[in-house]
């Protein structure tokens, strides 16, 4: 279901003007992200879809019908929505809260809550939490059942206010990534809001760039807002290593993966004078050997040093780039999809492939 | 003194009849309920209709103020010259006296949900009824049933005191004794009365901890640590 802003703008009765003409189409099945600093109209916009604020001027088309039409709440318990802190209900179970629209929508409880118990599961939740109150979780747990609240309305479009802002970064990169295996199997047009560029260029297949007075300052690909900043403003709050962060969006298809001396854990090493690469039985990295150590009898995990970020054959260049820098042997191990290491490069050939490629390869 | 309350207390004559202690009793208890629940169908539903749609909030928030400051005996007596009935006069007054906690509570108890539990639910797709009932209600309850025990509290001390207007109940001892100089019997008087409120608020306490949901508790709980820690 796409969705179309056309011409819209919000003033608030205070006078304050939220959002300026805003025109954007947002395709069905993509991930659209607004972004922009605090106050830029973001979250006004957001709710201008479901009809939470109303515009002053203009229309917003739901796969092409007026969203002042129908009747407020029953487009609101068909559009998925993820509220900036959870907002959830503090004195029903997790498993009530997840089942809020199903039985809105008039299901019988023992179907709500069997599709609220399988959206835990969904969402990466055991299944006991169900029984728990929010104030027994914690933030990322809460964030989570957010997320499954709103897709209990199995609406082919999610709003999302800033749904991971509350959880500290490794957290929410866990949470970025469970929304992106999410999408690739429910393919739902999202609208997300952040004011992070980097989520934004994580999860976007089309980022809008708001800017303070709530107009459109650039709308593209990430590696396209990363790249061709329309202006200074853009340029400024994309951040100064916008070009490293634009590796992100280039191939690293012609980088040369080279063969590396290996060790199994287990086995007997020998010596050498050079690095070599300890592997287990199902052939997946475990670490380093250093030059010239000596072992006696078998090769345990002790005996290594631990290795570098990995990088997946087939994924964006700035994964390989980070591999050889982080290991120790200053050769960045390749993996294939499995896991198991099939070579190394050095950051030399990797440079080498994005200095042949100026433009980059987008994805 | 000691002496004379004992005596007042283990005196047959106490515990029977028009003017014993079960009926007094009982006659107090019921001046309070009748009261708390004319108040409670007043007050409860404008405070639920101005929390949940925050309209009338100041207007709410300073007719509770002019209510407080009127005195109770003044208007009671007020009252009594007005309707010549000491009991309608009585049971006006209590229930204008009862207002204002309840009302207090019930405003209070809504404007505390969270504006982002609010938003939820509205986001959700419930509509102004399903939103107070299944959100406000049950979060609020703990201040709404705060309030009710405030007014209670209030109505046990001023029904004794509002006997002076010819009302039955635990007053007429205070007042009768005062009138013999029975110092014995206007103490049991006060005793009793702060017994009945004591009780009564213990049965209050049960009936919220018994009503307030468990996750709202939990809730609380959680905050409450947060601000020690
Ligand atoms: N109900 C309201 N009444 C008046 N002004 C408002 C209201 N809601 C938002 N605004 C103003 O509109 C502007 C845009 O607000 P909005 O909440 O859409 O910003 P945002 O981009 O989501 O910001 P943040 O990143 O801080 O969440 C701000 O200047 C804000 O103060
Ligand atoms: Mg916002």
């Amino acid at each position: 279901m796409g969705i179309e802003f056309r011409g819209v703008t919000k003033k608030y009765p205070d006078g304050t003007v939220a959002v300026d003409d805003l025109n954007l189409t947002i395709e069905d099945g993509t991930i659209t992200v607004f972004v922009g600093p605090s106050g830029c109209g973001k979250t006004t916009s957001l709710r201008m879809i479901n009809r939470m604020v109303e515009p002053t001027s203009g229309t917003i088309l739901l796969d092409g019908a007026d969203v002042r039409d129908s009747d407020a709440a029953l487009l609101r318990r068909g559009i998925g929505y993820v509220i900036q802190h959870a907002g959830l209900f503090p004195h029903r179970t997790v498993l009530s809260n997840v089942a809020t629209v199903p039985l809105l929508s008039g299901w019988d409880k023992r179907k709500a809550r069997e599709r609220a118990a399988e959206l835990l599961e969904t969402v990466g939740l055991p299944a006991e939490l169900g029984k728990r109150y929010p104030a027994q979780l914690s933030g990322g747990q809460q964030q989570r059942v957010g997320v499954a609240r709103a897709l209990a309305a199995d609406s082919p479009v999610l709003l999302m206010d800033e749904p991971f802002s509350a959880v500290d970064p490794v957290v929410r990169e866990g949470l970025q990534d469970e929304l992106l295996r999410l999408q690739s199997q429910l393919g739902k047009t999202i609208v997300f809001v952040t004011h992070d560029i980097d989520e934004a260029v994580r999860l976007g297949d089309k980022v809008a760039v708001l800017r303070v007075g709530g107009r459109l300052a650039q709308y593209g690909t990430p590696a396209d807002v990363l790249r061709h900043p329309v202006d200074d403003f853009v340029a400024g709050f994309v951040g100064k290593d916008r070009g490293y962060r634009g590796l992100s969006f280039l191939s690293a298809g012609d980088v040369l993966v080279e063969d590396v001396p290996t060790v199994r854990v287990g086995g007997a090493p020998g010596e050498s004078a050079d690095w070599r690469l300890a592997v287990n039985d199902e052939g997946e990295p475990r670490g380093w050997l250093p030059p010239s150590s000596t072992v006696d009898g078998e090769l345990s995990e002790s005996d290594l040093v631990a290795g570098g970020s990995l990088y997946q054959q087939g994924t964006p260049i700035r994964g390989a780039l980070d591999a050889a820098l982080s290991s120790p042997a200053s050769l960045g191990v390749v993996v294939d999809a499995d896991g198991k290491a099939i070579g190394v490069v050095t950051a030399r050939q990797v440079l080498d492939v994005i200095e042949n490629h100026p433009q980059g390869v987008t994805r | 003194m000691i002496g004379e309350i004992v005596d007042w207390f283990t005196s047959s004559a106490n515990w029977q009849g028009a003017d014993g202690v079960p009926t007094r009793v009982l006659q107090h208890l019921g001046y309070v309920l009748l009261a708390l629940v004319l108040a409670s169908v007043i007050a409860v539903p404008i405070g639920l209709y101005v929390g949940h749609t925050g309209r009338g909030g100041v207007l709410l928030v300073g007719s509770g103020n002019v209510i407080r400051a009127l005195p109770t005996l003044g208007l009671v007596t007020f009252l009594f010259l007005l309707f010549t009935d000491s009991d309608v006069a009585a049971i006006i007054g209590l229930v204008v006296l009862a207002i204002p906690p309840i009302l207090a509570g019930t405003y209070a108890g809504l404007q505390a949900v969270d504006r982002a539990v609010v938003d939820a639910a509205e986001g959700m797709g419930m509509r102004g009824g399903q939103r107070l009932w299944q959100i406000e209600v049950p979060i609020a309850l703990p201040l709404v049933l705060g309030g009710v025990r405030n007014a209670v509290l209030q109505l046990v001390a001023t029904a004794a005191v509002a006997a002076y207007v010819g009302l039955g109940g635990l007053g007429r001892y205070l007042l009768d004794g005062l009138a013999i100089l029975d110092y014995g019997e206007v103490a049991a008087g006060a005793i009793l009365t702060a017994l009945l409120a004591i009780v009564l608020d213990i049965v209050l306490a049960t009936i919220q901890r018994a009503l307030v949901p468990r996750g709202v508790r939990l809730a609380e709980a959680g905050t409450k640590k947060e601000v020690e820690a």
